[in-house]
């Protein structure tokens, strides 16, 4: 098992390092430099090479990747182009925001997520199933700044019971840390809970269809324990996989929510490195982005191993 | 608890195909069984004997219902229990072992957890009570490592000791009915006697009644006191075994009969040696990494010699593992040898398809176990037919119609089947189609992987007979690989017996079956269920080295 476990942290590791490639080649490719950027556009040729120089945007690209890898590796992510604040300050900034907006919804759309999934799948085709199916769906079909949006209007313009705005700084007290993730957890859960939960169905009904539940069934074990004890075990490598990919989501992909609510995470702060061409920024928030996403998915794989005694005794 | 009266009377199920009309499966069974008396129901497949089974545990499968009748086990009446009451009753008076223990087992939990689980669902008996009951079973039904063979997983034992496991969940709260749905067909037949033997001593000492469902006659003649032939949901006949082995009154129990009997009356007549067709010498197979002497990590066959000359049948057979079919695969071309030559009509053949000509290939054909599989069910029969046609030889319209034409009559189906699919076909219908598909291409050589065995043994019989006629009137050549003895029996010439990847006896098919020299062989030719009762008994056990072997 441990080698099973390796070779996908190895594999882990190896993707990461080609992605800071591909995220160093596209960076690159982008018109216009930092140098252009800093100056603005009246520089005159002399002050754009010398600041070039200075910066050492005129050294080959392979040294320059070099530079930034070696950097990276050993905690130094440069400065950014933009405020001239080294970046991972910026992002010390953002990130504790970003993971605590991700931990509130992870904490409470995951649980109900599987709770609707096994309901669903215990009452394949009765009417509790088709009604959360109905849900699940619409869930999934209408866009989050629709709901963000609506949420907003009942809530903040009509009701004016909660902030529509997510100052994070003017939190105090529990009431004030409540109001003011209301809404963006809110959100956002209805768009993980529908993936998670149709996700988590197929998965179970899969097995729920499998010879040895009706066996199980024919020894008279009673449906709550033919889920819990014999279906879900088996289901378990699926499930972890889809959740993880909808969790990966929490920290790049949730742009929207943080601009319609003003939230100072992490996801705006790479849409703004963009706009800025602060290379270095971008090349940052992306390998946070990809490492995030190894890890929960190499997170799904253990799930899987464990819980399959083939793989786990080898 | 001991084994309960069980009586059946008018019992009817239905079942609604997914967007079809409600329709009877099952109509108007019944029988009554004494405690401790053993019922075999017998049919081909879609007979509804399963349906039956699972209707003593008040159980339908979905899609299915049960809409009449009573099932009276003691004093209970099983149909009328309310859901908990079911439950109550299934895994501790009433037991069930089903056909495929792999699938029956679930693979992330220990066979012990799965075992006791019933008893202490029941509450019949302390965790600590329930794994010694469990290891007592496991010494009764002969498992090896009784005591810790409960903490392995499903995929950690082989299939036979795995159906004696499902045995022993079954047993463990001592039900009084048993319900045995097919529990050895999925095994050899070297290991089903020992199978067999282990039920049939602890069903016995316990009294337990039980009802035996099968297909095979021979085999519910050990088992069974009554039998109870089904043939489209209805009875056909019902006796005690001993009078339906010797005086069947239905034709339809008659053609079960004659299908289980040995058919000798097929044996075909060894014409003139015909020209050396296939030589194989000193063949290796095998799979992994290669070690310096180019030897495989795992060897599946090894120093295999074989000829055959054209127009001749050679049976191998062996148990699941043998290599059988690796050897039809190799000289298919589909594995290559890693060591070893294959000649074909005096020319070496390619090990690897690449580097065949069109004619070997037209000249050797395959003819798969699973006619399912092997056929594009999207395809209508005149397009699976004309495929090979096109492939092969250059003919118009016409010729190729009148081919296809042909070639329906060599297998003996009507030319209005050539406009359906496969998926309209009935089992033995695809396995024809199988078969005209090979001979499409006029080949000298035939392989034949299995061919009747997925088939109900009526329908097997007949496609044997085909075989036979066949060869008779193209002057095929078959290399017929079959586990089953007397399929072998009736069509070829030769035989090989392979075990463990090694030929352990070849020659002459009546030398070799009739006075078999090697020590499998006979354990092979002795473990075949004879259509008689008290065969079982009459088997000395194996010695503990044979058992180890396995």
């Amino acid at each position: 098992m441990s080698k099973l476990v390796l070779g996908r942290l190895s594999s882990s590791l190896l993707t990461l390092f080609l992605v800071s490639l591909v995220i160093f080649a596209i960076t690159s490719l982008l018109p216009g430099d930092t140098a252009q950027q800093i100056l603005g556009q009246f520089a005159t040729p002399e002050q754009l090479a010398a600041l070039r120089v200075e910066m050492g945007l005129d050294q080959p690209a392979l040294w320059r990747y070099w530079h930034w890898l070696s950097g990276f590796v050993t905690g130094d992510l440069g400065m950014s182009a933009s405020n001239g604040m080294p970046v991972a300050q910026l992002m010390n900034d953002r990130l504790p925001n970003s993971l605590l907006l991700a931990a509130i919804t992870t904490a409470i759309s995951v649980p109900v997520a599987l709770t609707m999934g096994l309901v669903a799948a215990m009452r394949r085709g009765g009417n509790v199933d088709r009604a959360l199916n109905v849900v699940t769906l619409s869930m999934v079909a209408v866009p989050e700044f629709l709901v963000a949006t609506i949420a907003v209007l009942i809530f903040a313009v009509h009701l004016g019971w909660l902030p529509a705005l997510s100052y994070v700084s003017t939190v105090e007290s529990f009431g004030d840390f409540m109001r003011i993730y209301a809404m963006p957890v809110l959100t956002l859960c209805c768009v993980l809970i529908a993936q998670m939960a149709r996700m988590t169905r197929a998965a179970l009904i899969d097995q729920l269809d499998s010879a040895y539940v009706e066996m199980a069934r024919l020894k008279g074990v009673p449906p709550m324990r033919r889920v819990l004890r014999h279906a879900l075990p088996n289901a378990v490598g699926p499930i972890a996989n889809a959740v993880a990919l909808s969790l990966s989501y929490l920290l790049g992909g949730v742009i929207i929510v943080e601009t319609i609510f003003n939230y100072p995470g992490i996801a705006s702060l790479m849409v703004d490195a963009v706009s800025n061409r602060d290379l270095a920024l971008v090349q940052a928030c992306a390998m946070l982005f990809c490492g995030a996403y190894l890890i929960l998915v190499m997170a799904a794989d253990l799930c899987a191993i464990l819980s399959n005694p083939r793989l786990r005794n080898r | 608890m001991l084994g309960e009266s069980l009586t059946v009377r008018d019992l009817r199920i239905c079942a609604t195909p997914p967007g079809g009309e409600e329709r009877i499966i099952v109509n108007d069974i019944g029988f009554a069984l004494a405690p401790g008396e053993v019922l075999a129901l017998i049919g081909e497949s879609g007979s509804g004997k399963t349906t039956i089974a699972l209707a003593m545990l008040g159980y339908a499968r979905s899609g299915c219902r049960i809409a009449g009748g009573s099932v009276q086990l003691g004093d209970t009446d099983v149909l009328s229990l309310n859901p908990k009451e079911t439950r109550a009753l299934r895994g501790h008076r009433v037991a069930y072992i089903a056909q495929s223990a792999a699938a029956a087992f679930n693979p992330s939990r220990t066979l012990m957890d799965q075992v006791i689980e019933g008893a202490l669902i029941h509450g019949v008996m302390s965790r600590q009570e329930a794994r010694q009951k469990a290891v007592s079973l496991f010494h009764d039904l002969a498992l090896p490592e009784p005591d810790h063979i409960g903490e392995r997983y499903p995929h950690q034992v082989s299939g036979g000791q795995l159906q004696r496991v499902m045995a022993a969940m079954a047993l463990i709260t001592d039900p009084a009915l048993v319900i045995l749905d097919e529990p050895t067909t999925a095994l050899d037949v070297t290991t089903q006697i020992e199978v067999l033997r282990a039920f049939k001593q602890v069903m016995r000492e316990r009294g337990t009644t039980a009802i035996y469902v099968s297909h095979d006659l021979a085999v519910v003649a050990q088992m069974a006191d009554q039998v109870l032939v089904l043939q489209n949901g209805e009875t056909q006949e019902h006796n005690t075994t001993a009078r339906i082995l010797a005086q069947p009154a239905h034709a339809y129990t008659r053609s079960l009969l004659a299908a289980a009997r040995p058919h000798e009356h097929l044996s075909p007549v060894r014409g003139r040696p015909g020209a050396e067709l296939l030589d194989i010498d000193d063949l290796q197979v095998g799979y992994g990494a290669r070690n310096a002497q180019g030897r495989p990590a795992n060897v599946v066959l090894e120093h295999i010699n074989l000829h055959l000359t054209s127009g001749q049948a050679l049976g191998v057979i062996g148990e699941s593992g043998s290599g059988k079919s690796t050897l039809a695969r190799a000289v298919a071309g589909l594995v290559a040898p890693s060591h070893g030559a294959i000649q074909f009509d005096r020319r070496e053949l390619s090990t690897t398809l690449r580097g065949r000509t069109p004619e070997q290939f037209r000249r050797i054909q395959m003819v798969f176990q699973s006619a399912d599989n092997a056929l594009n069910p999207a395809h209508s029969v005149q397009r699976l037919l004309n495929r090979p046609l096109e492939t092969y030889f250059n003919l118009d319209r016409r010729a190729r119609r009148a081919r296809v034409e042909e070639l329906m009559d060599l297998v003996k189906l009507p030319r209005h089947l050539l406009e359906r699919k496969p998926g309209e076909l009935s089992g033995g219908q695809k396995q024809r189609i199988n078969l005209a598909r090979a001979l499409a291409a006029r080949p000298d050589l035939i392989l034949c992987d299995e061919v009747t065995s997925a088939l109900d043994t009526v329908v097997g019989a007949a496609i044997l007979e085909l075989l036979v006629e066949l060869r008779r009137e193209l002057g095929v050549a078959y290399l017929f690989i079959s586990h089953d003895i007397s399929t072998v029996r009736s069509l070829c010439d030769d035989v090989m017996v392979l075990y463990q990847g090694q030929c352990v006896e070849s020659g002459p098919c009546r030398q070799v079956l009739d006075t078999p020299q090697h020590d499998y062989t006979r354990r092979l030719i002795g473990s075949v269920p004879e259509l008689r009762q008290g065969w079982l008994e009459s088997r000395p056990p194996r010695s503990e080295t044979a058992a180890t072997m396995a």
